[in-house]
């Protein structure tokens, strides 16, 4: 039992010391690795931005969910009380919880503030704006068939010119969101296979260049195992180090992003504020560099290791 | 110890380096291995230590069959053979402790004994003090010593040394047969192949006349 303790501290040492050593054989060339440990980081952080962007205005869009509502356009010679009397008629609804109405005159004064197209209003002969009542449906109406079939129930009353599902604008963004997704599924898959490829290149020439050193080993004994070893830890670190800077990067970006996103929240009168997935982010990135490096490595390693014996 | 039995040994150029080589070294055994140079001496030793594979016939070492070793025990074998090259094969970037510390490493040796061993190595062939040198700063036969002490670090039981006196003057060359004799006198199984026949002359080994890839009648002590 004490033989098995002493001999797998033994391995752990050992594997600490090669990781150590391949680690100071990266610092004894600075100004390479780091061109190397840039690039990985920018494939990395490139698709991981785009993520983050992504699920932010998929979140936007969940929050808009819950306020689904329909805006109903009267017709432009419905008198003004008539439309209080249908929406105190719409109040009583029980598919309707909330209804609010606002007039062609409080329609016109809200676009003349929002817009800031006063002046040019003032010069139209009447008021092109109808009249609105926005209601909302009951929370329990949750299947589009449902909120369809009171559409249209809601479009077909005599006073309404139209009535329309402020919804529909929210599933097309879902719609675009679900393309976006795919669409950084597939770039993340590029541009791992080119960090893949990036660690494979680097880690070949660093074969080559050790190629005696690769032939002495394998005359004393070394197996193969011992061989890749050094080169699988290069792999960890140029992956680790580039999603570290991958991280950075993320980083970065949002943060120049951070206050006109927060601008344009304000202008929609939103709360919404970038969430930056730091945390998430700042492990998830160095692992997957990680792994990627040490796979490539072992691609690199698999092919050119055994092209090299002693002679 | 080392058992050779009808082996041929052709290259994929056609040459063909052994042709029906057999012959046969008990464990403890000191020799020569003579002959023109072509006439096989390094294929034979690179067959024992199993950087090439015979094309014909059996290389029986240690009652072990190496035609039957499978490439993924080799490591594990060699491991039993010191090679001495004519040329050191040192790693330039690292220090000559580090050199010699090689074979230990790679057997998994913990690193207490290894730098014990290491120099138990080196004070054998009067190196100690310059574990710390990195081999560019040695005389030619202090290189080749260093090469020594890493070929016999981990205690194998067969020493190859293939030309170890190639570039060296004679008063070396006898300081380094004589580091040979000394492992011989332990136990260890000596195979030197040289061309230098005024030293081995002296030397009361056998030798192994190699011409045209097999053993050339004249085999002798």
């Amino acid at each position: 039992m004490n033989r098995i303790v002493t001999l797998s501290q033994d391995y752990i040492l050992r594997h600490l010391q090669v990781m150590l050593s391949s680690l100071g054989q990266l610092w004894r060339q600075p100004l390479a690795n780091l061109m190397t440990t840039l690039v990985i980081g920018i494939a990395l952080a490139l698709p991981t931005v785009l993520f983050v962007l992504l699920s932010n205005l998929e979140q936007v869009s969940d929050q808009w969910d819950t306020a689904t509502q329909i805006s109903l356009f009267l017709q432009q010679d419905i008198s003004h009380e008539k439309a209080i009397s249908l929406e105190k008629r719409l109040h009583k609804w029980p598919e309707i919880t909330t209804s609010k109405y606002h007039s062609a005159e409080q329609s016109l004064e809200e676009f003349r503030l929002m817009s800031g197209l006063g002046n040019l209003l003032d010069t139209l002969p009447d008021n092109p704006l109808p009249a609105v009542i926005v209601v909302q449906p009951n929370d329990n109406i949750t299947q589009p068939a449902e909120l369809t079939r009171l559409l249209t129930r809601l479009d077909k009353l005599a006073e309404v010119s139209q009535a329309k599902l402020d919804v529909e604008w929210i599933q097309r963004l879902r719609s675009i969101n679900r393309m976006g997704q795919r669409g950084i599924s597939i770039l993340s898959l590029l541009l791992s296979l080119s960090v893949l490829l990036v660690i494979g290149n680097t880690i070949r020439l660093a074969i080559l260049n050790r190629q005696s050193e690769i032939r002495v080993i394998k005359l004393v004994g070394g197996t193969n195992a011992f061989i890749r070893r050094p080169f699988l830890y290069s792999g960890f670190w140029y992956g680790f180090f580039g999603g570290l800077l991958a991280w950075i990067t993320l980083l970065i970006t949002l943060g120049m992003l951070n206050s006109p996103i927060n601008e344009l929240a304000m202008l929609y009168g939103s709360s919404f504020s970038l969430q930056w997935f730091a945390v998430q982010t700042m492990f998830m990135l160095p692992l997957s560099g990680a792994l990627l490096g040490v796979l490539g490595a072992w691609l690199a390693v698999g092919r050119h290791l055994s092209a090299i014996e002693p002679n | 110890m080392i058992n050779f039995i009808d082996v041929y040994k052709r290259y994929p150029n056609k040459h063909e380096a052994l042709s029906g080589l057999s012959f046969q070294l008990e464990a403890g055994e000191m020799a020569f291995l003579t002959g023109h140079s072509g006439a096989g001496k390094s294929t034979l030793l690179k067959l024992i230590a199993l950087i090439e594979r015979s094309s014909h016939g059996q290389v029986l070492i240690n009652n072990q069959n190496l035609s039957r070793l499978s490439a993924r025990k080799v490591p594990y074998y060699r491991r039993q053979i010191g090679f001495v090259f004519q040329d050191h094969h040192l790693l330039h970037d690292r220090t000559v402790f580090d050199n010699i510390a090689l074979p230990l490493i790679i057997a998994g040796i913990n690193h207490r004994d290894i730098s014990r061993r290491v120099r138990a190595a080196l004070d054998k062939v009067n190196l100690l003090g310059k574990e710390r040198s990195l081999p560019v700063a040695l005389s030619g036969g202090e290189q080749q010593r260093v090469g020594i002490a890493r070929a016999v670090v981990n205690r194998p039981p067969i020493l190859l040394a293939d030309e170890p006196t190639g570039n060296l003057d004679p008063e070396l060359s006898r300081e380094i047969m004589n580091l040979f004799q000394q492992f011989n006198q332990v136990g260890v199984t000596v195979v030197i192949a040289t061309h230098d026949h005024d030293l081995i002359q002296t030397l009361p080994y056998r030798r192994l006349i190699l011409q045209k890839g097999r053993m050339a009648k004249g085999e002798s002590l």
